[in-house]
């Protein structure tokens, strides 16, 4: 039967310490250490690449060699659950932040999560933005009541650390260097049109946009975010948010309760 | 009557984003570019944008790499509904997959991983492909793979394995050169012999790729198929043979590591191309 032989491959495949299954041959040796050998470090050396692409800063953060021992120990405990490898790492900073070695780096799963969020986004569903002149024909009383649909793509990440900073220094985006002001940072991650972008969220930004996010009307948003930051500045963040293009559709339906 | 594989007998390229803005600047010689399938399985973004750009141009070709046709198992039903969206959204000219499997109970291992080739083997993966083209609606092409071991269990050689699957379904054979003279050296065997006994009519698209050298436990050679180089002679020898038998195939280069500058890899495309027109020269005089 070849089924438990397979499985007797597959199980060898991410643990080195097994041996070479029984029936896997060669015309120069049988049960050859090297030969399957390649098969263990396609496997290995291909995710780990994966999710170095992935998490770009991350690896940045803690340096490539540091990064690849973790990705590895995290490929041979999570190998991918499915072909689309664009999903691979969606828990690799659920690991990250359980993986001793890196216990010191506070901040680095956070970072890892904004990175996993930028994927979701490059790869989410395309959306026109709503036509801003579409909000003019709605009456004052009913804006409360109003409920946003934004951008599929947009996804918040919230950190007590200064997330949307370290990933910018460590991706490119900022010059590296000390951070002064160490602060906590909340960024929105989306992709209006092709390009992904991360923006810092301002005080009570992320309360509010998870509440649209999650359907909620505008007055409950508002609620949800003063209750965050009491001087929210509603103007400010409903503007921003449709500027950027993030909003795609509204209603104005009573809720059902 | 099924959709049949439809690739213009011409060269073609592995699509990398990277040479994405190199392409469109330009008309390109190739016939086609072929992309792996489950990198545009995503809902939308740059992938499908760019996509749906050079299919406007250029034929395409879905290549799958995670269908793991080779599985004794059933396939992922999931798996193959995202491939019949994809395939409905693009309509490209061919749809090809490997002769391997990759996924195993839950784990998903990225890499095509070999079978052995027996009576049971051949039923199942006979299965799968009938399977995957009616979910289709079209015919697929299976793809020769590259190995480094052997299964004692195997008694069809693998030339015989790939026609029987091809006679029982009526699915078109991949022909992957580098592949062949990978496992030939790998193997201790003849590639010449092997490509021999290929049954040429059945093939509808060649590919051609780069490897690395390494030796085995005993010092024996140990090619591995890393589509990270050039194409070498020896291949280029063992194509040119294949096309003065078969006339001209549709014929992809492979570059997927180390990815080259556009004009590296377009030059390994114009080659295959000046011996495809060569070969319909012959054919036409």
């Amino acid at each position: 039967m070849f089924a438990p032989m397979q499985a007797s491959f597959a199980v060898a495949l991410l643990d080195a310490g097994k041996p070479v299954p029984e029936g896997v041959t060669s015309h120069t040796a049988d049960r050859p250490a090297r030969r399957f050998a390649v098969y263990r470090n396609n496997v290995v050396a291909s995710l780990v690449k994966a999710l170095g692409v992935r998490f770009p800063a991350t690896s940045r953060i803690v340096g490539e060699e540091f990064f690849n021992a973790m990705a590895r120990v995290f490929v041979a405990a999570h190998p991918p659950r499915s072909p689309l490898l664009m999903t691979y790492g969606d828990d690799f900073p659920d690991f990250i932040e359980r993986f001793e070695p890196a216990a010191e780096l506070l901040y680095l799963a956070d970072v890892a999560r904004l990175e996993a969020a930028r994927t979701r986004a490059y790869h989410a569903a395309d959306a026109e933005p709503l036509d801003p002149n579409l909000l003019q024909t709605i009456s004052p009383e009913a804006l409360g009541g109003m409920r946003f649909v934004l951008h599929p793509s947009a996804e918040v990440v919230r950190s007590r650390h200064p997330i949307v900073t370290i990933w910018a220094m460590n991706a490119g985006e900022a010059k590296l260097g000390p951070i002064e002001n160490w602060q906590p940072e909340d960024a929105l991650v989306a992709r209006p049109r092709l390009d992904v972008e991360v923006r810092n969220l301002p005080a009570g930004g992320a309360a509010f946009l998870e509440a649209l996010i999650a359907g909620n009307t505008l007055a409950e948003a508002v609620e949800a975010s003063t209750g965050e930051d009491a001087d929210f500045d509603l103007a400010a963040n409903l503007a921003g948010l449709i500027g950027a293009g993030l909003v795609i559709g509204f209603s104005t339906e009573p809720q059902k309760d | 009557m099924p959709i049949q594989s439809s690739l213009p007998p011409s060269a073609g390229v592995g699509f990398k984003p990277e040479h994405f803005r190199d392409i469109v600047a330009a008309e390109q010689p190739l016939g086609f570019l072929e992309v792996h399938a489950e990198n545009y399985m995503g809902a939308g973004g740059p992938p499908h944008a760019q996509l749906a750009k050079l299919h406007e141009n250029y034929a395409l070709s879905i290549h799958g790499v995670g269908l793991s046709i080779g599985s004794p198992r059933p396939l992922e039903r999931e798996h193959l509904a995202r491939l019949k969206v994809l395939v409905e959204r693009y309509q490209p000219e061919s749809f090809s997959e490997h002769l391997a499997w990759s996924s195993h109970g839950e784990a998903y291992y990225n890499d095509l991983l070999p079978l052995p080739y027996t009576e049971v083997m051949l039923a199942r993966v006979s299965e799968h492909v009938d399977q995957v083209q009616s979910a289709l609606g079209r015919q697929m092409l299976l793809e020769n793979p590259s190995t480094y071991v052997l299964f004692a269990e195997s008694t069809i050689p693998e030339v015989e394995f790939l026609r029987a699957i091809s006679e029982r379904t009526g699915c078109g054979l991949l022909l992957d050169v580098n592949n062949v003279f990978v496992s030939a050296k790998n193997h201790g065997t003849d590639a010449l012999a092997y490509l021999e006994r290929f049954p040429l009519e059945r093939v509808k698209e060649i590919h051609l790729g780069g490897h690395d050298e390494q030796a085995d436990d005993t010092g024996a050679p140990l090619l591995i198929d890393a589509h990270g180089t050039p194409v070498v002679e020896p291949v280029w020898a063992l194509y040119e043979h294949v096309i003065s038998r078969a006339g001209p195939v549709a014929t992809l280069i492979e570059w997927d590591n180390d990815v080259p500058a556009w004009k590296t890899l377009r030059a390994e495309a114009e080659r295959a191309e000046a011996i495809l027109e060569r070969a319909g020269r012959a054919a036409a005089a």
